[in-house]
């Protein structure tokens, strides 16, 4: 197997979230993008774990995994608090920050 | 042997009090203060059973050095480091803990009866056990993470206790700024660690760090920037010019903890870090070739400007804090100059006259001027009323400055004799004129403390004997303890194979450095006692003379370090824009506008119409409006969308990295 | 090998369309199916790699747990069920030529580093080793993310709780 192939999807997956980051107007959607790119990290770990012969790189996707579950939840507790708020997860009306 | 290897219970004694303390003082009879004091005692004792062992130690064949005592295990390890922690016991070590647990325990006693009736006496005892075991812990560590761990744990302590009145804004504003200051030198220490870990083949560990500096293995500009950024360190916490700012605030503690920790103890371990890596700091400053260099020149300035300070307070315990300041800015020269042993003994000695001083002080205030400090309102002629601290606090002063053969002389003079015979003529001015200034406003101090007409509301009255006691030991040791530069002793006791292998020169003692040492600290008192005692000299010099006025206004405010800070770091580009904006205006423009005006009204007229008008309203007009204009511009991106922020960090990232790919 | 390539091939191409509906469909409940199958797919990527214990983590956590917590996320904050079209912002242009950048440099860099690189699966790597490892050389992380996790869970009830 090629190497490249699996740090190619990895590429594809991990750009594939970045829009999704960028472009989606939903707070969940939003978490979901991110989970697309944690994914991609993962592959990529896994996959130069397994070409380098070493262990390292599983055990570090397991800790990536282990962040994204906290990640999701602390994520979803502050969407669901905004919904609270505002009635709305539309993270395009959140602009508090505008000069 | 045994007793030095297992020296780690020395700090695990106050650390088991801190916790006892903490969960069951309050139910104690005396709230907790038996705890502390009883651990201490059991540490000093354990302490100077190690400094026994370590003298009677034999001495190795071939290297004639008493062998490091280390022991360690591994604390924890990530993929392939290992990261140790353990115990390095050697002469310096030793002496630390001596020095530590001795005036930690006589400030627990001297507390008993100083802070009775406080609102949260058990809290303070509970601080000050954790104080002195995180101090003990970064003395014992042998390797910088784990000093760090000490290092820190002592600047919150310092935080706590220097907030322990924290009703009132003043002191836990001070403590605040104590520990933001010191901070700022931490973050240099910590890059610093950081990068002598890497220089050093990924270890932590304090000797193998100094050999390899010592050796060649680290590349003289890598270990140059470690060196500076762990300099940064002892800066902050050392209160060396320009960090040196939030120590005379910290007496807004209690006063035993001035003594304890703003003059004894925490305060030297920037010095003791200095002395402790003094491979690297010798190799990346070349302190060898009698170069000028930074901990050198730190150390002079803050000898000079410290003890300038020290004549304008009134406060009696922030004189002793700017003498502290001064002081330390001998040892950190002393390190800076070659002097090793000297700064180290200087460190010895001026723990046990100043910690002198400061229970002093604190006995003053106590009895004798109703909790107050100043020394203009509420003291004076307290000699009569309070023989005992009268008698150890002029013990104090002489030894402080350097009159033979107290201790200070013997330490002071070791610094100079080395800085002169280095090489490092202009410090070792600067150290005699600091002696001089030293002497002097000791007098000062001494003066208006003890003598002339009591000026306070109370009725003064001696201490009890748990203040009058610790300070009778603490100057029978200001007597003494000097006495250990005989033959060397104490260079002997602390040598170590770093400082053999740097070939760091041992001087014996010398009769010209010590003769001119001593007149120095007599010139000084002479001054002083010929100001005051006699009143001869220019007297109100301040109202005469516009020249001292401002010395004394530079100096009443610091020399404006506290508004560099805080008002011209904040506000500092507004204030001098404008006034050099004015000043133009006034003076470039306006001569402009009279001469024109001076050759013609028709030119005048027609400079004033168009240039001032035109030209250079509209230069401001159009200054201030494209201000507007650009920040109008700027402020269309802060569309608070954070998706959009995101897409521009995206979009600069792939650009930076198809530069990165393009051109490196 | 040709029999792992063919699989490759197929698996990440139902990932690579999965994963771009993920982000362009109409529906957010739709959007969560989808991604289970990108999720899916990761997993068999990870026993293709023959680490088997990860493969079961990712089908364990991700599809068992972090999958049901968005979908509760979809329905706590009334999502509509059916078609809607307005779930993308206004920047959709801008963000697909980024990811498009991103992706260009990113292709380029790894076909230079690792163009013809191939992954011998000689030595297995088995469940037992990664524990060992865990629990041996990265015990500190691994107590660390403990924590992280203790810290994650009170602050998501804390930020979620009605008081």
């Amino acid at each position: 197997m090629m190497l490249n192939n699996f740090l190619l999807l990895g590429a594809v997956l991990f750009c594939t979230g970045v829009y999704g980051v960028l472009a989606r107007k939903n707070g969940v959607l939003v978490l979901m993008a991110v989970e697309l790119i944690l994914n991609a990290v993962n592959i990529n770990l896994v996959a130069f774990g397994a070409f380098n012969h070493t262990i390292a790189g599983q055990v570090f996707a397991l800790f990536v995994i282990a962040i994204a579950a906290a990640e999701v939840g602390v994520g979803l507790a502050i969407v669901l608090l905004i919904y609270r708020n505002r009635r709305s997860i539309d993270v395009t009306e959140i602009d508090l920050m505008k000069g | 042997m045994g007793l030095l290897r297992n020296a780690w219970v020395i700090p695990a004694i106050p650390a088991a009090s801190f916790f006892v303390i903490l969960l069951f003082g309050k139910r104690l009879p005396r709230l907790g203060s038996e705890v502390g004091i009883l651990s201490l005692l059991a540490s000093w004792l354990l302490a100077t059973g190690c400094a026994i062992q370590w003298i009677r130690l034999p001495l190795d064949h071939e290297s004639h050095l008493r062998a490091p005592v280390t022991r360690g295990f591994t604390w924890w390890h990530t993929g392939d480091v290992r990261i140790g922690a353990g115990i390095h016991i050697d002469g310096l070590t030793v002496m630390m803990l001596f020095v530590v647990t001795f005036i930690s325990l006589l400030v627990h006693i001297y507390s008993s009866a100083y802070m009775k009736d406080d609102r949260r006496f058990t809290h303070f005892y509970a601080a000050l056990s954790l104080f002195t075991a995180s101090m003990l812990l970064l003395v014992v560590a042998d390797n910088l993470l784990l000093l760090l761990v000490g290092w820190e744990l002592v600047g919150l302590c310092s935080f706590m206790l220097i907030g322990h009145w924290w009703e009132e804004k003043d002191n836990s504003n001070a403590a605040l700024k104590a520990f933001f200051t010191t901070r700022t030198g931490d973050a240099g220490f910590m890059i610093g660690i950081v990068i002598l870990f890497f220089a050093a083949d990924r270890t932590f560990n304090i000797a193998a760090i100094n050999h390899a500096a010592l050796d060649g293995h680290i590349g003289h500009g890598v270990l140059l920037v470690g060196a500076i950024a762990l300099f940064m360190g002892p800066i902050g916490k050392s209160a060396q010019f320009p960090l040196h700012t939030w120590l005379p605030d910290a007496m807004a503690g209690p006063t035993p903890v001035s003594a304890l920790i703003h003059a004894a103890t925490m305060v030297v371990a920037g010095v003791y870090v200095v002395a402790r890596c003094y491979g690297v700091f010798w190799e990346a400053f070349s302190i060898g070739n009698g170069g000028i260099n930074l901990v050198a020149i730190i150390g002079g300035i803050t000898i000079l400007i410290a003890a300038a300070l020290a004549f304008v307070q009134d406060d009696i315990k922030k004189v002793l804090a700017y003498s502290t300041v001064s002081q330390l800015g001998y040892m950190i020269m002393g390190l800076g100059v070659g002097a090793w042993t000297g700064a180290i003994f200087h460190l010895f000695t001026h723990a046990f006259f100043k910690a002198n001083l400061f229970l002093g002080a604190g006995s003053v205030s106590h009895s004798g001027s109703h909790h107050s400090f100043d020394m203009k309102k509420d003291m004076g002629g307290l000699r009569a009323h309070m023989p005992t601290t009268y008698r150890t606090f002029l013990i104090g002063s002489i030894a402080l400055a350097g009159v033979p053969p107290l201790a200070g002389f013997w330490s002071k003079d070791e610094i100079l004799n080395a800085a002169g015979k280095n090489g490092f003529a202009v410090f070792m001015v600067v150290g005699l004129i600091g002696a001089v200034m030293t002497a002097a406003y000791m007098t000062r101090c001494v003066y208006l403390t003890f003598f002339g007409e009591y000026r306070g509301h109370g009725h003064p009255h001696e201490s009890p004997p748990a203040i009058t006691g610790p300070l009778v030991v603490l100057s029978f040791f200001s007597v003494v303890a000097g006495l250990l530069a005989l033959g060397q002793k104490f260079g002997h006791w602390t040598l170590n194979d770093v400082i053999e292998e740097a070939h760091v020169p041992e001087f014996p003692f010398a009769w010209s450095a010590a003769f001119v040492g001593t007149t120095a600290g007599l010139i000084g008192i002479t001054i002083g006692a010929l100001y005051y005692f006699r009143n001869a000299g220019p007297h109100r010099l301040t109202e005469r003379s516009t020249a001292a006025r401002r010395g004394y206004a530079l100096l009443a405010n610091r020399y404006y370090l506290d508004h560099l800070y805080t008002g011209v770091i904040v506000g500092g580009i507004k204030g001098p824009l404008a006034r050099a904006a004015y000043w133009f205006n006034q003076n470039v423009l306006d001569g402009i506008v009279h001469g024109a005006a001076a050759g013609a009204r028709g030119a005048a007229t027609f400079t004033y119409d168009v240039i001032d008008q035109k030209v250079v309203d509209g230069l401001v007009n159009g200054a201030g409006a494209s201000a507007e204009e650009s920040g109008g511009l700027l402020r269309t991106i802060q569309t608070g969308r954070v998706q959009q922020y995101a897409a521009v960090l995206f979009a600069a990232t792939a650009i930076f990295a198809i530069a990165l790919i393009r051109w490196a | 090998m040709v029999a792992q390539n063919i699989a490759f091939g197929v698996i990440a191409a139902a990932m690579v369309i999965s994963a771009v509906r993920v982000v362009t469909a109409k529906n957010v409940v739709r959007a969560a199916l989808y991604l289970i199958i990108v999720l899916a797919g990761v997993a068999a990527q990870y026993i293709l790699l023959a680490a088997e214990f990860t493969a079961i983590v990712q089908v364990l956590i991700y599809i068992g747990a972090i999958i049901v917590l968005f979908l509760f996320g979809i329905m706590l904050t009334r999502a509509p069920i059916g078609q809607e079209g307005d779930l993308d912002n206004d920047q959709r242009w801008l963000a697909g030529l980024v990811a498009l950048l991103l992706f260009g440099v990113l292709a380029y860099v790894l076909n230079d580093a690792f163009n013809g690189a191939q992954i011998r699966l000689n030595v297995p790597q088995t469940t037992a080793q990664v524990g060992d490892s865990i629990f041996g050389a990265y015990l500190l992380p691994f107590e660390v993310v403990s924590v992280l996790l203790l810290a994650a869970l009170v602050g998501a009830i804390v930020l979620a709780r009605r008081d």
